[in-house]
């Protein structure tokens, strides 16, 4: 206990960041600028030593316990900490956050002050949320990250911000509600205490209880993944939003849903983890093919990207669900590689967007000639983002499908697996249709290529993109160790599992197998 | 104080209202030699009596001391409830002048009624005779009838003192009339008396006039917490009463009626609980629910805050159905937040107002964050507050009532509840919505800052955010104050 709070002072930097601003005048955006690009990386230095520092084991480490609430019935700690599952996460958050803030640069000229402060809180909540372990603790931080990310979309954002923002809050908010009442019950039928999750991973609960909390919590999670039929916000959120809120968007916080089920829904309702697995499968593959086929004719290049967000994360859901470690080590590096590709992607439509402020396929052509720099970034993220093989997205389909396939949803897999061939024509036929062909607009013919600021902020996540395509093994060995108890947690409390038709399911690829993936 | 020698009499459980009057009366007789344009000194005066009445309050905190043969009885319950009307009578002091000087209908009067009414909502709270209950409620409802009608020159606010008096009136008789039952099947006006014939006689509960009476007085009081279907007053009320009284209606009597409601019901009828929840359980929805659609589609800020406050009742009734530890801490600790972020609220919309109750519209907020990026940064911390939203108190105390009704079962109580609290989310970030994301129509040029205005938001925020980060102490203070 007595260690240096290593979490806690990543978590809260960029607060110190928010009050730091407060005091600089309005009209100084480059030092706004300047200041948050700092406490950014500042955090993202901080969380270096975390990922060090990290051992390959099943705990959780760092941990930090502060009793914070203790007022009648309740025991609320401050009480954080960080294990294979949420350490990705958290370097791909501070990762994220300093070349989101790099990409403002020129995009928001106007109230750069408070854009800078809510990006800041952001990352607070977002932080917050990873690693807490009260679960008390993380429904404020999971509902203190709606405010500044409403401001984002409902101020910066374009045409259609407002609708698109009151949008967003109000989806979330009804899930989070729902969510707040079973965590309550929870807590009450675990008979008091504190609010301390890994106790409530031993409470047994009777499988009817389950499935009414298992429902309220996976639609909070749902919602925010976003799993098909719940997904309307997100193309709404994502094509009004200002280019850094669509990368954070992207890169974090729907992984909060994902993130959700794995370390909450899934091991506190094992039960109901299995009565709804066909559910939720079904609804991954919807997702997948049916975001796959809406993107293919979109005419918003932006939108593309948000439908290709949807049926990149029915891929995640369809790897956890899989409940094996193939499976799930795939769903969790899919998380890291979509937030990698995607925010990638979204940055490229906001280079476009702030040249030619338009985002419509129809507008573009040709502009390969023009801008090659560009286009082989472009060309590099868009097969990064189809999976192909080299690059991040590779591995984690493929082990969210081997996974998938090996586990009782077989079927589900083999369905799956054409979403790879559409992500493929819809990404190419977008990048073709954009890339190549006439430059025969005339306002695309003065185009400038990208300059230094915006090849900088692409390279890091160029280099992931490759390195997390050629070696994923550092990834997979940190995550595994807790993949396998969360594995083992949950299929040994899965009393109604017996009820389940099992597919004949071959012999579990051992974990030693899994790296060899890059020599394919 | 001990110099008055009357023996038989104890003071001390009334101390807090004896100075309070006498503070009202002697600015009474002050106001008659204060020019108009120099009342804020009476504001000033009657301030230095609110600190006063709390620092002798805050005494009573840990040592009760009841008088006059147990019609009073100052716990620390009555103690909690104190603070709240002393604050939000404070508060609204701290909002009066500014407006009442743009108004131009500068009367003395107001303070000297504030701290009349403040004495009434503290009998209440601190009553256990149907009787100093009913003489703190009458204390009280007089002379809020007078200020919500202060402004003569408006016909709005005439129109509010008159329906206010009416339909209180109407609410009073109900009330009365239900005491008036339950004294004649238990023959007592004690309210632990009540309990007590009812243990002895536990067949009294068939007497259909004792339950006849306890329904009434559940009307009555509903009436004064503005609990569907009983609310129809509130939003004319609201929306024609001067602001700063509005404000006032919308914490303290609330909070009183709120305190006088659970000391008779909680004390009386613990042996009818199963009757009393199923009763509160159905008002506690139709209040949830009415207060938040009806509020959804309102144009007037005031109007809007008006439903959104009947709404709020709905969530504190929440607490009530649940009837155990949590839901009640829950109600003392929300009643206290919501003074704090409802008169916050008031009070920017004091500051935005312009003379004869323009620019109350939502729609004139548009631009409002451009122009005052602090102001407006405050009322959202407000309005956050009153969506329950954390890092606020409004979440906090949502949590506990919430809490304390799943606790005791109410599963779809408290689903009700959130849902509410998600449909409510609309209205309050509409707000938000004219606030950042419109673009600014007026230059708020007319807007004019006033030491004792800024203090009151000061106040209030620091009262909505601190409990919202570190809620323990006043959790504490609350689960001591409850009367189980």
């Amino acid at each position: 206990m007595s260690q240096f709070p290593l979490i806690s002072v990543m978590t809260f930097l960029p607060l110190l960041g928010v009050v730091l601003l407060f005091f600089v005048p309005k009209q100084s955006h480059s030092v706004h600028r300047m200041l948050a690009m700092l406490v950014t990386l500042a955090t993202f230095a901080v969380s270096l030593p975390l990922l060090t520092g990290f051992q390959s084991n099943a705990e959780f480490q760092f941990v930090e316990k502060v009793p914070w609430i203790a007022a009648g019935p309740f025991q609320m700690n401050y009480q954080v900490g960080i294990d294979g599952i949420s350490i990705w996460l958290v370097m791909l958050t501070t990762f994220i956050m300093p070349i989101a803030i790099l990409s403002t640069w020129t995009a928001v000229e106007e109230k750069v002050k408070e854009y800078m402060i809510c990006l800041l809180l952001l990352e607070v909540g977002m932080l917050g949320a990873f690693v807490s372990l009260d679960l008390f603790l993380f429904y404020i931080f999971w509902e203190v990250m709606l405010i500044p990310m409403y401001f984002i979309i409902g101020i910066w954002g374009g045409k259609n911000k407002i609708y698109a923002a009151v949008k967003f809050f109000i989806y979330t908010m009804v899930g989070s509600l729902l969510m707040l009442v079973a965590l309550v019950t929870l807590y009450f039928k675990a008979g008091g205490g504190d609010f301390n999750l890994l106790r409530f991973y031993e409470v047994g609960l009777d499988p009817a209880t389950q499935t009414w909390m298992f429902l309220a919590f996976a639609l909070a999670f749902a919602i925010k993944v976003p799993m098909f039929p719940l997904h309307t916000w997100l193309p709404d959120a994502h094509t009004e939003a200002p280019t850094a809120g669509s990368v954070i968007l992207a890169a974090v916080l729907l992984k909060m849903g994902t993130y959700g089920f794995v370390r909450f829904a899934m091991p506190l309702f094992p039960d109901a983890t299995a009565k709804f697995t066909p559910l939720f499968a079904v609804l991954s593959v919807i997702g997948i093919i049916y975001a796959a086929l809406v993107a293919m004719v979109q005419e918003d290049v932006k939108k593309l990207v948000a439908y290709s967000s949807v049926a990149h994360l029915g891929y995640v859901m369809l790897g956890v669900f899989a409940l094996n470690l193939q499976g799930l080590s795939g769903g969790m590096l899919q998380m890291l590689n979509h937030g990698v590709s995607t925010g990638a992607l979204f940055l490229i439509v906001g280079f476009i967007y702030e040249r030619r402020h338009t985002r419509l396929i129809t507008d573009f052509g040709g502009l390969a000639k023009q801008m090659p720099v560009f286009a082989t970034i472009f060309m590099i993220v868009t097969l990064s983002s189809i999976g192909l093989p080299g690059t991040n997205g590779f591995v984690g389909e493929f082990l969210v499908l081997l996974g998938s396939f090996e586990s009782e949803l077989r079927w589900y897999a083999i369905i799956g697996t054409s979403g790879v061939i559409l992500a493929a024509v819809y990404m190419l036929w977008m990048f073709q249709r954009v890339m190549f062909g006439e430059l025969n607009n005339p306002k695309n013919q003065t185009l400038a290529d990208l300059n230094a600021r915006e090849v900088a902020l692409m390279l890091p996540l160029l280099v992931l993109i490759f390195y997390m395509g050629v070696y994923p093994t550092p990834f997979i060995d940190k995550m595994s160790p807790s993949l396998e108890k969360l594995i083992v947690h949950v299929k040994s409390r899965q009393t109604a599992r017996a009820q389940i038709p099992q597919m004949p399911a071959p012999q579990a690829m051992p974990a030693a197998m899994m790296p060899p993936v890059e020599s394919k | 104080m001990e110099t008055i020698a009357i023996p038989a009499i104890n003071f001390a459980p009334i101390m807090p209202e004896v100075i309070l009057s006498i503070f009202g009366m002697a600015l009474l007789l002050v106001n008659v030699f204060v020019p108009s344009e120099q009342k804020a000194y009476l504001g000033y005066l009657s301030l230095g009596g609110i600190l006063l009445t709390a620092v002798t309050v805050l005494n009573g905190w840990n040592a009760p001391v009841s008088g006059f043969s147990g019609s009073v009885l100052q716990d620390n319950f009555a103690v909690f409830f104190k603070c709240i009307f002393l604050l939000s009578g404070g508060l609204t002091i701290l909002i009066s002048d500014h407006y009442f000087k743009r108004e131009g209908c500068n009367v003395g009067e107001l303070y000297p009624l504030l701290l009349f009414a403040t004495v009434g909502m503290m009998l209440m709270a601190s009553g256990t005779d149907l009787m100093t209950i009913f003489l703190g409620l009458e204390v009280l409802s007089v002379s809020l009838y007078i200020l919500a009608g202060l402004n003569r020159a408006s016909l709005k606010s005439n129109e509010a003192g008159l329906k206010y008096f009416l339909l209180g009136a109407f609410s009073t008789g109900f009330l009365l009339y239900g005491m008036a039952l339950t004294y004649g099947a238990t023959g007592t006006t004690r309210v632990i008396k009540i309990a007590e014939f009812i243990t002895q006689n536990g067949v009294v509960a068939q007497n259909p006039m004792f339950f006849i009476g306890m329904l009434l007085m559940a009307v009555g009081f509903s009436f004064k917490i503005a609990a569907a279907p009983f609310h129809m007053w509130t939003p004319d009320v609201y929306e024609g009463a001067p602001t700063p009284m509005t404000a006032f209606m919308s914490a303290g009597p609330k909070a009183a009626g709120f305190a006088a409601f659970m000391r008779v019901i909680l004390i009386a009828f613990p042996t009818l609980k199963a009757d009393w929840s199923a009763l509160l359980w159905i008002l506690a929805v139709l209040t949830m629910t009415i207060g938040n659609l009806i509020a959804l589609n309102q144009d007037n800020i005031k109007r809007m805050l008006a439903y959104s406050s009947i709404a709020h009742a709905g969530y504190a009734l929440v607490g009530f159905t649940a009837g155990n530890a949590e839901g009640t801490a829950g109600i003392l600790f929300y009643m206290l937040s919501y003074a704090f972020m409802n008169i916050g609220a008031f009070a920017i919309i004091v500051l935005v107002g312009k003379k004869g109750e323009e620019n109350n519209n939502v729609s004139d907020y548009a631009g409002f964050a451009t122009k005052h990026p602090v102001l407006a940064l405050a009322m959202s911390v407000f309005l956050f507050s009153l969506a329950g939203m954390p890092p606020t108190a409004g979440f906090i105390g949502k949590f506990y009532l919430f809490s304390g009704a799943i606790k005791a079962g109410y599963i779809w109580l408290a689903i009700i509840g959130v849902l509410n609290s998600a449909a409510s989310v609309y209205y309050y970030l509409r707000v938000m919505v004219y606030m950042y994301m419109k673009n600014p129509v007026e230059e708020f040029d007319w807007m004019k800052f006033s030491a004792p205005v800024t203090l009151c938001i000061v106040i209030a925020v620091v009262g909505v955010l601190v409990p919202g980060v570190m809620p323990a102490y006043l959790l504490e203070l609350a689960q001591k104050a409850v009367l189980l």
